[in-house]
């Protein structure tokens, strides 16, 4: 077995064992990422030197007695997030020389933990996107066939996984932007409650949506990184003021009695994607899971609500990219509004124009009541819904898409598909619960799908507990991509 | 001929007084190298986020409840989003639908004695923008970002004011409110006390108001006044002439004294106003607002009222002395040494204020103690000094800031308040001016003054002078 093929666990109890160092893992990493980056691209930035710097710093932890879930553990970073002295460029032009002289939370506590960190990854730009495919810097392949999108937003991190070029990486999802890709590359991803862990540092989308979140080989290590970025941060005031629970201990396979809810009608879902719904369901029920039937009607309003809402606040969180302090700029030599006008014409790409142009729509005198205010009392009937439904059931089921990876260019052309590729995502950011997705089966392409499982506010616990169970049952996150 | 009312309301932006800035810990105070007050956050650099300075809620909760607004249960921060170069973030954090404190009042002074009642529409938080410094030489602007983030108070009035003294009057009983609450310095030329003017005319007896423009630019009450007159009379004119006003923004030009059209961009702007996603709805809750009731000041007119029953001293005097907290504190902390406060008021308007003027000294800085102009004004009632002494003394207490008995012995000004050298003295006069002294004893009583005066050159004004007429009147009247 090679050392790129082990589990963030896995690694863990070798190196606290001291049978492996850190430095020999990362090399491994570092090799691997030499051997199959050029295919798959995951990476905007790899960050060797450094991070070998890092790994006998870990070391040299492990020999004195340290030990800490992340100490010595090569991870990658969606480049949303701000690394001190590393570029952070959001996939962006507008970004491209960009280096933040401070750390976003996450990555200051990881660091401060001894994490290892490989490299920043590939995204569509500023987050805003479910193929990766509007990175200005070019698409991400999707490892289990690089004809295809590996989803998006963190389509960078899924891939650098799923082509195991890291034990472990963060993504950050605001509609969806962990759990499609890691639905689309075979991986575990999840987005935890909103307000569960600090988005101080994590370049701004939509700040009521944003969420950061782990992306892992399988459920157990989602538990251990979740675990080590989770916590109150008094620099987020979203963040909330909750002690970070040892996730680790909600793996207990324990299943019997737990209602799992479901949603009856699901439109629009490939035929593939909809039998292993249905094949997940009976393996859970074979665990002693009672099935629950659970209604949300207001989710058809969930996808147009949140293209109104997200926009209308990027309109705003994108408003700095102006070319006066850092970043792109040009057009100077005409005055302050050409150089506004061409630092954010060339800097940004046509999805985010397209979506600055929508929110900037929304927000205007006159259109925000029709538009924005009442995309924010959809969400207030969402969060109803779910209410209700959790009444009726622990945890909730769907498809994490309803469709697997698509081909490269596919839909590019049509965003009101793209925008489908995250119709059972949006709804759980929208009410800010924490949901995960773990792989559930291949369709007939020998493509990854994933199951999406949804918790009420800060049952992060609950749903670990299932998608462990799930896991434990099935062995679907056992399958690697061949590359 | 059609006789027209102006109707002014004004939007007043304090700077707060708070030692960290709104939503960050940098240094909020003025005067530093530029952009060393900075930090990610007030940069608003990729990925940052605010964090309410608890400081300053409790600063506007000072001024709603000094105001007597109704302080909102429940407020929340919106972005005021537009592009400036000194706007980094491209967004102001502001507040908008939901202010902390509206529906307030003050009672203004008019100068007459009388009272208007001024309605305040709303109080609330924001941040203030940067600043920029542009290049003489070259087509070149730099941008200061040490403003950025320093916290404003923006309060705002009802249209309830009819002419420029009513402005002025409201303008300064609101910085007065400020100053005695220490929330903001109060000062207009540095800017931390600003003013805009809603200005607009309409025939008397008229319900609705005119068009009205928006007056800027103006840094002094001085300003603020002819701003507005000049602005009134411009729009009065305009109408009688049969022309219509345009709602805009107008500058004020100091050189030319004239307002002028702001025009164009600035007035097409859309704000887009919303919540902003990044701060939690500010809750407030009796027990803070009691908290900080219980720690108010007496307040400029609740000062004004006791000092005029308390110490009986006439309008203009009271003024004066509660122009200032420490001022007011001062005076009452000699009176409560020397108990009489017509006297100390004297002394207070006259030398002390005169010396601290010309030296261009607040009251903070004076060196002379409370309770040393108390002795000295004790030591003059009790007749061991002269008036003349009196003011010399002062003048020396104000340079050494010693105790008034200390210097009076060094300088050998002690009193001469023994009898026998005193009758001494008398005698030697007397025999200087014979001819006065018959004359005197003729009638001529009013000569006591003579030898009083000689009696005080001799003694180089340092005789006791109640015991000097004292022994002068025995010595004349019974030889």
């Amino acid at each position: 077995m090679q050392l790129w093929e082990l589990t963030m666990c896995q690694a863990r109890e070798l190196l606290d064992r001291r049978e492996i160092t850190s430095a020999e893992l990362t090399q491994a990493f570092l090799d691997r990422i030499g051997l199959v980056e050029k295919r798959v691209r995951a990476f905007l930035t790899v960050a060797g030197q450094q991070a070998l710097e890092q790994a006998s710093e870990a070391d040299r932890r492990l020999g004195a007695g340290e030990r800490t879930p992340v100490l010595g553990i090569p991870l990658a970073l969606k480049d949303v997030l701000c690394t001190r002295g590393l570029p952070t460029t959001c996939g962006s032009r507008i970004l491209e020389n960009f280096v933040p002289p401070y750390d976003a939370t996450v990555v200051e506590w990881l660091r401060a933990d001894g994490a290892v960190f490989l490299g920043k990854t590939n995204m569509d730009e500023f987050a805003m996107g479910s193929s990766t495919e509007h990175s200005a810097f070019g698409p991400t392949r999707n490892p289990w066939d690089l004809e295809r999108i590996p989803g998006g937003s963190s389509g960078g991190s899924a891939a650098a996984v799923a082509a195991q070029e890291c034990l472990a990486a963060l993504g950050s999802d605001t509609g969806g932007s962990i759990r499609q890709p890691a639905a689309c590359c075979g991986i575990v991803g999840m987005k935890p409650t909103y307000g569960r862990v600090s988005r101080y540092g994590l370049v701004a989308f939509a700040s009521s949506l944003d969420q950061i979140g782990p992306m892992t080989k399988d459920v157990r290590d989602c538990a251990l990184l979740l675990g080590a970025i989770a916590g109150h941060d008094p620099r987020d005031s979203t963040s909330v003021p909750l002690a970070r629970p040892d996730y680790t201990k909600a793996l207990n396979g324990e299943l019997e009695g737990l209602r799992v809810g479901y949603l009856e009608e699901e439109e629009g879902v490939e035929p593939d994607v909809s039998r292993a719904l249905g094949e997940a369901l009976g393996v859970l029920e074979s665990l002693g899971a009672r099935l629950v039937p659970v209604k949300l009607p207001h989710m058809p309003y969930a996808l147009p609500s949140y293209y109104l809402v997200a926009p209308a606040e990027a309109s705003s969180n994108l408003a700095r990219y102006d070319g006066v302090k850092y970043g792109f700029r040009c057009g100077e030599e005409g005055g302050l509004l050409e150089m506004y006008c061409c630092s954010r014409s060339k800097g940004f790409g046509q999805e985010v124009k397209r979506r600055i142009m929508l929110g900037t729509y929304a927000l205007s005198a006159g259109y925000y009541d029709a538009y924005y205010r009442k995309a924010c009392q959809v969400r207030t009937l969402l969060v109803g819904d779910f209410r209700q439904a959790f009444k009726l059931c622990d945890v909730i089921v769907s498809p994490t898409a309803p469709s697997t990876a698509f081909r490269l260019g596919e839909r590019l052309q049509d965003p009101i598909q793209m925008y489908l590729s995250d119709y059972f995502t949006i709804p759980v950011n929208m009410a800010g619960l924490p949901a995960l997705s773990v792989p559930c089966g291949l369709d007939g392409k020998g493509l990854p799908i994933g199951l999406q499982i949804i918790g009420a506010h800060f049952q992060e616990e609950r749903i670990l507990q299932v998608a462990y169970g799930f896991e434990q049952a099935t062995g679907h996150h056992l399958r690697r991509p061949r590359l | 001929m059609i006789h027209y009312e102006p109707v002014i309301g004004l939007e007043v932006h304090a700077q707060l007084r708070t030692a960290s800035k709104i939503f960050c810990s940098c240094c909020a105070s003025f005067g530093a190298e530029p952009n060393h007050h900075t930090c990610p956050v007030c940069l608003g650099m990729p990925g940052v986020l605010p964090v309410l300075n608890r400081k300053v809620v409790e600063f506007a909760l000072k001024l709603a409840l000094a105001t007597n607004c109704h302080v909102a249960p429940r407020s929340v921060f919106a972005r005021k989003n537009y592009f400036y170069p000194d706007l980094p973030k491209g967004y102001q954090i502001s507040q908008y639908e939901a202010p902390l404190a509206s529906g307030g009042y003050l009672e203004v002074p008019l100068g007459d004695g009388a009272t208007k009642r001024i309605g305040i529409t709303r109080i609330h938080m924001e941040e203030d923008a940067g600043k920029l410094i542009h290049d003489e030489q070259r087509p070149l602007s730099y941008v200061d970002f040490n403003r950025t983030g320093v916290p404003l108070l923006e309060i705002v009035s009802e249209p309830d004011m009819r002419s420029p003294e009513q402005a002025v009057a409201y303008l300064k009983e609101l910085r007065e409110i400020l100053v005695y609450l220490e929330i903001c310095d109060g000062n207009m030329e540095e800017g931390s006390f600003r003013c805009d003017a809603n200005v607009s005319v309409r025939p008397v007896g008229r319900e609705e108001f005119g068009t009205r423009t928006e007056l800027k630019n103006m840094n002094s009450f001085r300003n603020v006044h002819k701003a507005i007159s000049y602005e009134i009379e411009r729009q009065v004119h305009l109408l009688e002439e049969g022309g219509t006003i345009v709602q805009e923004t107008r500058l004020w030009d100091e050189q030319r004294q004239i307002t002028y059209s702001m025009r164009g961009k600035e007035e097409a702007h859309d704000y887009r106003y919303f919540p902003d996603p990044d701060l939690v709805p500010l809750n407030i809750d009796r027990d803070w607002i009691q908290s900080v009731r219980a720690g108010l000041p007496e307040l400029p007119a609740a000062k004004r009222n006791r000092f005029l029953s308390q110490y009986g001293l006439r309008a203009y005097d009271v003024g004066l002395l509660t122009s200032s907290r420490s001022l007011a504190d001062y005076f009452e902390a000699c009176v409560e040494r020397f108990q009489d406060p017509t006297e100390v008021c004297h002394w207070i308007s006259g030398e002390l204020l005169g010396l601290l003027n010309r030296d261009h000294r607040a009251i903070e800085e004076c060196p002379v103690r409370p309770e040393q102009l108390a002795r000295l004004l004790a030591l003059l009632e009790e007749g061991r000094i002269s008036r003349r002494i009196a003011q010399g003394l002062f003048e020396e207490m104000y340079l050494s800031g010693e105790d008034p008995d200390k210097i009076l012995g060094r300088k050998g000004w002690a009193t001469m308040s023994d009898q026998e050298s005193l009758s001494q003295i008398v005698e030697a006069v007397m025999r200087e001016h014979p001819n006065e002294v018959e004359a005197f004893r003729a009638g001529k009583t009013k000569l006591l003054g003579f030898f009083m005066g000689e009696l005080m050159r001799r003694t180089q004004g340092q005789a006791d002078p109640k015991l000097a007429q004292k022994l002068l009147k025995e010595r004349l009247g019974g030889g």
